[in-house]
């Protein structure tokens, strides 16, 4: 891979990331330690849903050129901490900055130019276009997206070339070279997990933020993933990602982050979160699911709407007949 | 799309055929009624002799330079072997239909104009006009300086303003909340609901030219519209849900269902405009306030029926169950609620609310038309949007803001110019407040 | 009734100025709505502000053709650029309000009274096409089908306009540039996630399509020499889409095929429906009522193929806009 997706990030002198044992943390560990070299720095970031504390982070460092595992349970509000970070959501409060910069108020396509890039719990292929056009979109510093150099294929057909062949290389890697030229909505739901991950990388960035990455995707290849995510690390890339699978993440994690509720529990090297009685607390404290299908269920509903002062009729996704369900109903059958 | 169940697909897809026929049908029935009965009307003299039971109409609006309307002037049209005249409204209007278009001499009868006012110099009369494709020819007269006529006192012409755009607001309300209900529990923006509106006048007139008891055709109008709803949902809207189609397709199958029904209410109905019993009376004097007592009538039956709705919204069991679904269709359906029947019910009751609604329009405006509806659907829009997409109670205040402002600018805006105002508010609105009156900030990400 | 002179007068729908400036319009809905997503259903407030752009400029202000068709283009952009702002950060639905009620906007202010100096209110304005027939290069006489050396002469210039237009859009959209707004069409969040000002994406393609549409208006007026408001109501917009979705709305090709096919449709009809009634075949509607008749038939197809055949004659069904 190191022929094709170079970064731009020197690396330091004589330094390999793979086998860098410096520590990860300056001084003591625990939830909001600092770093010897963070690359994400996040002060008092909160946002709420009428009432709801989805994320309410005090403090939190993210490690360069480290693989971060973001674990907690469901509802823990990590997809949200990630909207917030590259800017697809807003908080009400804090700041945080990324690579020195602060990224309060700057929006979501910037922050993927500084080279911030994320993935999708939902994955978001473009199902119409091919699987290489999705590739190529993902590339950057391409002069035939500007308007005025589109009409002329002389300026951008050689970018073209090059974006290609780097496609090729990443597809040939996911193992998706087979598909290059299916519209990317014959792939199935793992597949498509590989594309956006693959997809990502196409913008060479600098911090990759993947979100969920191995939901669905065939365990057959799950293990050559791993490699490939650790492979990431080589070339000088940091990696945030979230995932439920605690084997997945000793297998490959530098660090974990714990959350729960919104907030930030615990956090340390694999092996000592894990036997940490906060994050315990944090996976079994977390089960008051109400069981909508008893009799219980539709009052408790109607208890929740009373409590809801702003609930009349209508938000977003009002109206969109469940497409959670049939989404994640989806996945369920790729998974089979 | 990707999405779409092979099961109900199947389904679905000849649910629709039966459908697509099932609705026509319904609706050809509607107005087979309706339509000998417009025709019956047109020769024997409606309920008032209006000159507009032609297709083509010259018509105009006297007012002098200090744009006070000029009533009780006769203007005469002749041509094409055909002579009419008209006499100029309270509010200056003048109109007069002529058979077929063409050219046609028009004469202002200057010694019918009120002590100081003339016609301005250089104004050409009598003059020669010609129609133009569409099938109303609007005919200016400029007059000159004369001595201003007294102006009506500002503050009291501003009240009664005011309470015409409350009646006015709340007729809008009853479309726009059927319309937001729709749209709250199934996504679908309608574009047919302004052919659900004149449904409701027209099936009034239908039945009341049809010898029906007043009392009796306003109800079998109101349930027409509830059918209309009804089986809109069961033969068009749910069998589309089913096979999954998403919401921008659904907007443009609306789009289709309007100018199928609009046409075909126009084939059945003619061009003309037809009044309602009634529709043409007097305003009456309410302490400082002239109003026509229809506008008055309409304004509590709309206040009442609307506060109904709330009630019902808010504290019956159907009434939540309306809300789940529209916050959250999924968790209403997994809570044991039966979704399909709560959104059967808001067609149902949003097909009422625009009959009534149209019933109302009918004599606000006043006159029957094909397309009365599809007039206001823009100002039901604005209201809706105004309020945010999708919130009930939004909708109600936001076509009250709606009524006000449109009756409130036609003080200073010609009322060619009626419905530009409000359709400006709502894209400056929208501009700072997205979300609308009452919505809620849009979800990020 | 002849049969065979109604099939001729349909054929001879495929190439009038009319079908070229619908295949015109709608070829810009296919850059708003089925290369980007964007509803616009304002289209005819596009082509009204074209044609009346042009029209005032020349007849008021005596500005040249040239200068006049200059002031369409540029009057069409503001117009969209004053649409997108409050609205191409909203959602969609935002949008096609938005558009249709300034589309709305726009035809009131060209009828009322009040403005009947500049604009000739519901009368409209003419004989503003005189400089453009000047620059007619061909002779006096009759070209084919009978045509006279004017209807050549509009008709060349009505299709070389489409066809140069349908090029520059194939151009573009085969282009990177092309492909962030068909990703943007899916899932602009996605695009946005790549580092794409998905904003300003969306704003040039509102424009360029806006600007096709003003072009439309031209070409709808000049031949004929006359703009009336009435023709700029909503229905024409619904139409364009009928145009649209007939032809396959991610094509270049599709909107151009269908304006042709929905002309000749709507010939076909009228003129079959007004033999039969004056042949006495068919007594139970007026030759008004067929009018309406066709109407209702363009709703119901409209409907028919959304549901049946979203894709429309040429599109590919696994490049369908709808996601
Ligand atoms: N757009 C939203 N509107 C309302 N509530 C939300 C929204 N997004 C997330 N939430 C709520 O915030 C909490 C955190 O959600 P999320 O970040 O998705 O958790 P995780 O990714 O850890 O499973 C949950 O309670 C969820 O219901
Ligand atoms: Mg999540």
């Amino acid at each position: 891979m190191s022929h094709v997706s170079h970064t731009e990030v020197a690396p330091e002198e004589g330094v390999n990331y793979m086998t860098d044992e410096r520590p990860i943390a300056e001084g003591e560990i625990g939830p909001g330690c600092k770093k010897r070299d963070p690359i994400v720095i996040a002060r008092d970031v909160t946002r709420s849903f009428g009432g709801i504390n989805a994320v309410d982070v005090e403090y939190l460092e993210i490690p360069r050129h480290k693989i971060t595992a973001l674990i907690g349970p469901n509802g823990a509000g990590k997809t949200t901490l990630f909207n917030l970070l590259t800017g697809f959501d807003i908080p009400q409060s804090g700041t945080w900055e990324f690579d020195g910069r602060n990224l309060a108020g700057v929006s979501s396509y910037k922050v993927a130019r500084m080279g911030m890039v994320r993935t999708f719990q939902l994955t978001k292929v473009m199902g119409k276009l091919t699987v290489m056009e999705n590739m190529r979109l993902g590339a950057s510093r391409q002069q035939g997206e500007l308007l005025r150099n589109a009409l002329f294929k002389a300026i951008w057909g050689g970018r073209e070339k090059e974006i290609t062949e780097q496609a090729d290389a990443l597809l040939v890697k996911f193992k998706l070279d087979a598909k290059k030229d299916d519209y990317a909505a014959s792939l199935s739901g793992g597949q498509r997990k590989l594309l956006e991950m693959a997809r990502a990388l196409m913008v060479q960035p600098k911090l990759v933020m993947l979100d969920e990455p191995m939901a669905g995707v065939n365990p057959a290849l799950t293990q050559s993933l791993l490699d490939h995510i650790k492979n990431l690390k080589a070339e000088g890339m940091t990696v945030l990602f979230v995932e439920h699978d605690m084997h997945v993440v000793r297998h490959i994690a530098d660090w974990v982050v714990v959350m729960a509720e919104g907030k930030i529990v615990s956090e340390g090297p694999p092996g000592v979160v894990m036997k940490d009685p906060a994050v315990i607390d944090a996976y079994l404290g977390a089960h008051h699911d109400v069981d909508l299908g008893a009799a219980e269920g539709i009052r408790e509903l109607e208890a929740v709407l009373e409590a809801d002062e702003e609930s009349i009729v209508g938000t977003e996704d009002a109206g969109i007949i469940a497409p959670e369900v049939v989404v994640s109903g989806l996945e369920e059958e790729d998974r089979k | 799309m990707q999405s779409t169940p092979r099961g109900p697909s199947k389904r679905g897809s000849t649910g629709i055929r039966k459908v697509t026929g099932a609705i026509f049908a319904v609706l050809l029935a509607v107005l087979m009624i309706a339509a000998p009965a417009a025709q019956a009307t047109t020769p024997s003299p409606s309920p008032s002799p209006s000159p507009t039971t032609f297709q083509n109409n010259i018509s105009g609006f006297l007012r002098d330079d200090a744009r006070t309307p000029i009533p009780g002037v006769r203007i005469k049209a002749t041509g094409n072997g055909f002579e009419g005249t008209a006499t100029s409204s309270a509010n200056g209007q003048w109109s007069i239909g002529v058979p077929v278009q063409g050219t046609y001499k028009v004469e202002l009868d200057t010694s019918t104009l009120p002590q100081g006012i003339k016609l301005a110099e250089g104004q050409e009369n009598p003059r020669n006009v010609t129609f133009s494709q569409t099938s109303n020819l609007s005919v200016i007269f400029a007059f000159g300086k004369g001595i201003v006529v007294q102006q009506q006192d500002l503050g009291q012409s501003i009240l009664n303003r005011l309470v015409a755009g409350i009646s006015f607001g709340l007729l809008l309300a009853l479309a726009s909340v059927g319309l937001s209900l729709i749209f709250g529990t199934t996504g679908l923006t309608n574009f047919a609901h302004g052919e659900m509106v004149t449904l409701g006048a027209l099936a009034l007139f239908a039945f009341n030219a049809w010898g029906v008891p007043f009392w009796l055709a306003v109800i079998l109008a109101l349930t027409g519209g509830a059918a209309f709803g009804y089986v809109q949902d069961l033969a068009l809207w749910r069998p589309l849900r089913r096979r999954g189609m998403a919401l921008v397709p659904m907007m443009i199958v609306s789009i289709g269902l309007a100018l199928a029904v609009r046409y075909a209410y126009q084939f059945f109905f003619g061009g003309a405009t037809q009044q309602l019993p009634g529709a043409q009376v007097t305003d009456v004097q309410i302490g400082p306030i002239s109003v026509s007592p229809n506008t008055l009538w309409s304004l509590l039956i709309s206040a009442v029926v609307i506060a109904a709705v709330g009630i019902v919204l808010l504290r019956t069991r159907l009434g939540k169950a309306t809300r789940a679904v529209a916050d959250n269709p999924a968790l209403a359906a997994a809570s044991g609620i039966d979704v399909d029947r709560v959104i059967r019910i808001v067609w149902v009751v949003g097909g009422l609310l625009a009959a009534l609604g149209g019933v109302l329009w009918a004599y606000y405006r006043p006159g029957v038309t094909w397309d009365m509806g599809s007039q206001i659907l823009l100002a039901i829009f604005a209201g809706v949007t105004l309020g945010g997409l999708g919130t009930v109670f939004g909708a109600l205040i936001g076509s009250l803001v709606v009524g006000i402002f449109i009756e409130l600018t036609s003080l200073v805006l010609p009322p060619d110019l009626k419905y530009v105002g409000a359709l400006v508010v709502m894209i400056v609105v929208l501009l700072f407040r997205p979300q609308g009156i009452l919505g809620r900030r849009e979800r990020v990400g | 009734m002849d049969i065979g002179n109604i099939l001729l007068l349909a054929l001879g729908e495929f190439l009038t100025p009319t079908t070229a400036a619908y295949g015109l319009a709608a070829l810009g809905l296919a850059v708003h709505f089925g290369y980007s997503g964007l509803l616009n259903f304002g289209q005819a407030g596009f082509m009204a502000i074209g044609a009346y752009g042009f029209a005032i400029s020349t007849l008021q202000f005596k500005v040249p053709f040239i200068v006049g068709l200059l002031i369409a283009v540029v009057a069409a952009s503001l117009f969209a650029l004053l649409l997108g702002v409050p609205t191409l950060r909203l959602r969609a639905d935002y949008l096609a309000i938005v558009t249709i009620a300034a589309a709305e906007i726009v035809r009131y202010i060209v009828t009322t009274n009040t403005l009947f100096r500049i604009t000739g209110s519901a009368d409209g304005l003419s004989s503003f096409q005189r400089e453009f027939d000047t620059f007619n290069p061909f002779p006096a006489g009759t070209y084919i089908f009978g045509w006279s050396n004017r209807d050549f002469y509009v008709r060349v210039i009505s299709w070389a306009v489409v066809i140069l237009s349908a090029v520059i859009v194939w151009l573009l959209m085969r282009s990177p540039w092309g492909r962030v707004l068909k990703g943007i069409r899916e899932d602009e969040n996605a695009v946005r996630s790549l580092g794409k000002n998905v904003y300003s994406y969306k704003m040039q393609a509102l424009v360029i399509g806006g600007i096709l549409g003003a072009l439309a208006g031209l070409l709808f007026t000049i031949p004929r020499g006359s703009v009336q408001p009435a023709n700029y109501a909503t229905d024409l917009t619904f139409f364009l889409w009928t145009v649209l979705l007939l032809g396959g709305m991610s094509t270049v090709l599709g909107p151009i095929v269908g304006a042709m096919i929905f002309w000749a449709v709507l010939s076909l009809t009228q003129n079959l429906l007004s033999g039969l009634i004056e042949s006495g075949a068919v007594t139970f509607i007026s030759t008004v009522q067929a009018g309406q008749l066709r109407f209702i038939l363009v709703g119901v197809a409209l409907m028919l193929l959304m549901v049946y055949r979203p894709q429309g004659v040429f599109g590919n069904k696994k490049e369908l806009a709808f996601a």
